[in-house]
């Protein structure tokens, strides 16, 4: 009941919302190339859907390639760090501080490198999501109860069984919860990578529309790229639902 | 298998913990060691299984010194340490997971489920077991170790009295059956006097000593009501207790 409740109040205000934009526009006879009505987005997203279609899936598959390299880098690298806290106390402070160089810079850089093909898109892909899923990786090793690495030492295992069998497994959680936000973040990194110079995708698509003053393209692009954010999400929860099936059951 | 400790030394940085323990067990004895929170009761048996590095002294299983401890004993935390992420079944078979025979594990595990009064709930999470329940768990992990020797680190302290009386008791009947050496640390004297052949008094830290009380009544005749008629032993443990508090 109270679940419910917790997303009918939400949908409702955005549909409050939806409906005073379509009255404004209609109302002030708002023109498309500068606010196009939420039922022209709508109708445009319809009639575009194929197009919309075809690029989203180069702009997902961006995404995943991203997501999964970022998590293969994160886990090694997490793993190095909380193995050797020399490697730790270098790079963590690195990591935190490549967080801060605005994507929108970067990207340009990794095109000049890289070229215009799928490469330089993955790569900011993972450079978004590369760091909330170190980030809670580690942490979430961090906090494994000490106790749990002592018995498990104490019936045998050498210092790398330790991930495998507790380290990992406890940091799941919360890697989980990083994950999360990476997924979240990954079809904006792609787009942003997309952006910069590309044939396909929603950036290029979003780009394209853009400078055709196309603003319920423009919009119909953005929805997609919203739903797909939360598909993106969901698609962790779900992942986390079959991953953790003892989370349910705790006390 | 024979144990045997000389001049185990430890301290945590510059506080000394332990220095210079000696005390033996013999071949198939249970013997419990007492001693007021903090001595470091703990800290032997993390030495022991090699968690702790000591500083010096010696370990010897049957005369021969081992230096590698990795799965020599097999050693219960005071928590249950069961993964909440696996089932009873494979937390049980933790050892043969480590040592690659998880399959033969978990034939002999499945065969001791009921002895251990898990029956049915292999499969279940231990966030679903009672925690009498879980610490049997953990004793089934740490029994199914081939180690013959076994340290128990307060294995009923967390338990509510009953529980830990029941647990007691059934302890007491599978001694035969695990046919162990048994080194168990406890706070509760009646437990000690319950369940072992010897009882080491261990005093405040940096201990260095340990005082002995042979409890003499053979298994098969200790119930509770022969626990409940210790009086005398009772006084001589805890006089033993306060005389290695005035040492210091
Ligand atoms: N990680 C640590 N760092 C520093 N000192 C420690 C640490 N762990 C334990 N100690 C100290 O070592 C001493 C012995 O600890 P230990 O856990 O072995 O005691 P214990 O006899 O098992 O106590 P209890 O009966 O409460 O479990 C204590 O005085 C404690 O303060
Ligand atoms: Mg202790």
């Amino acid at each position: 009941m109270e679940n419910c409740k917790d997303k009918l109040i939400p949908a409702g205000v955005i549909g409050v919302l939806l409906l005073l934009w379509e009255g404004a526009v209609r109302l002030f006879d708002i023109p498309l190339y500068v606010l196009p009505s939420p039922l022209a987005v709508v109708e445009r997203m319809v009639a575009e859907r194929s197009v919309l279609t075809a690029h989203s899936l180069v702009t997902v598959g961006e995404a995943l390639g991203g997501i999964f390299i970022s998590l293969v880098l994160a886990m090694a690298l997490g793993m190095l760090m909380d193995a050797f806290s020399l490697i730790r106390r270098g790079l963590y402070p690195v990591l935190v501080v490549t967080q801060t160089v605005p994507m929108i810079v970067l990207a340009p850089i990794l095109i000049i490198y890289m070229g215009f093909g799928l490469a330089p898109k993955i790569l900011t892909v993972v450079l978004m999501c590369f760091f909330p899923i170190a980030v809670s990786f580690t942490d979430g090793m961090g906090q494994v109860d000490e106790e749990y690495v002592n018995l498990v030492r104490s019936f045998g295992a050498g210092r790398w069984k330790i991930y495998p069998l507790v380290k990992i497994p406890a940091a799941v959680p919360s890697l989980l919860s990083g994950l999360k936000v990476a997924a979240t973040y990954s079809i904006t990194g792609a787009v942003v990578g997309e952006w910069i110079g590309a044939q396909q995708g929603l950036g290029y698509y979003l780009i394209r529309v853009k400078n055709g003053y196309m603003l319920d393209k423009v919009f119909a692009a953005v929805v997609v790229i919203i739903f797909l954010s939360l598909c993106m999400n969901g698609f962790i929860t779900l992942l986390g639902r079959i991953v953790l099936p003892y989370a349910g059951k705790q006390k | 298998m024979k144990l045997e400790i000389t001049g185990l030394t430890f301290s945590y940085g510059t506080k000394s913990i332990i220095s210079g323990l000696d005390f033996s067990l013999e071949e198939g004895e249970f013997v419990s060691i007492l001693g007021p929170s903090g001595c470091g009761k703990s800290t032997v048996l993390k030495l022991l299984t090699g968690v702790l590095k000591a500083d010096g002294g010696s370990v010897f299983l049957d005369g021969k010194e081992v230096k590698d401890r990795g799965a020599c004993f097999a050693y219960m935390p005071q928590n249950d340490l069961l993964f909440p992420w696996k089932n009873i079944l494979d937390n049980v078979c933790l050892y043969g997971r480590i040592h690659g025979q998880q399959e033969q594990m978990k034939a002999e595990a499945m065969a001791r489920f009921p002895i251990f009064g898990l029956e049915g709930y292999e499969k279940a999470y231990p966030s679903a077991l009672s925690g009498g329940m879980r610490q049997r768990a953990a004793f089934l992990r740490t029994s199914l170790m081939p180690a013959s020797v076994m340290l128990l680190d307060e294995p009923f302290g967390a338990l509510d009295v009953i529980t830990r009386g029941q647990m007691q008791d059934w302890l007491l009947s599978m001694r035969e059956s695990l046919n162990r050496t048994v080194l168990l640390v406890t706070h509760d004297m009646d437990e000690a006097i319950y369940l072992s052949d010897r009882i080491l008094i261990m005093g405040q830290a940096p201990s260095s000593s340990v005082r002995q009380i042979l409890v003499e009544e053979p298994q098969a005749n200790r119930t509770r009501d022969w626990l409940y008629g210790q009086s005398s032993l009772r006084r001589q443990i805890y006089h033993e207790i306060s005389r290695m508090g005035e040492a210091l």
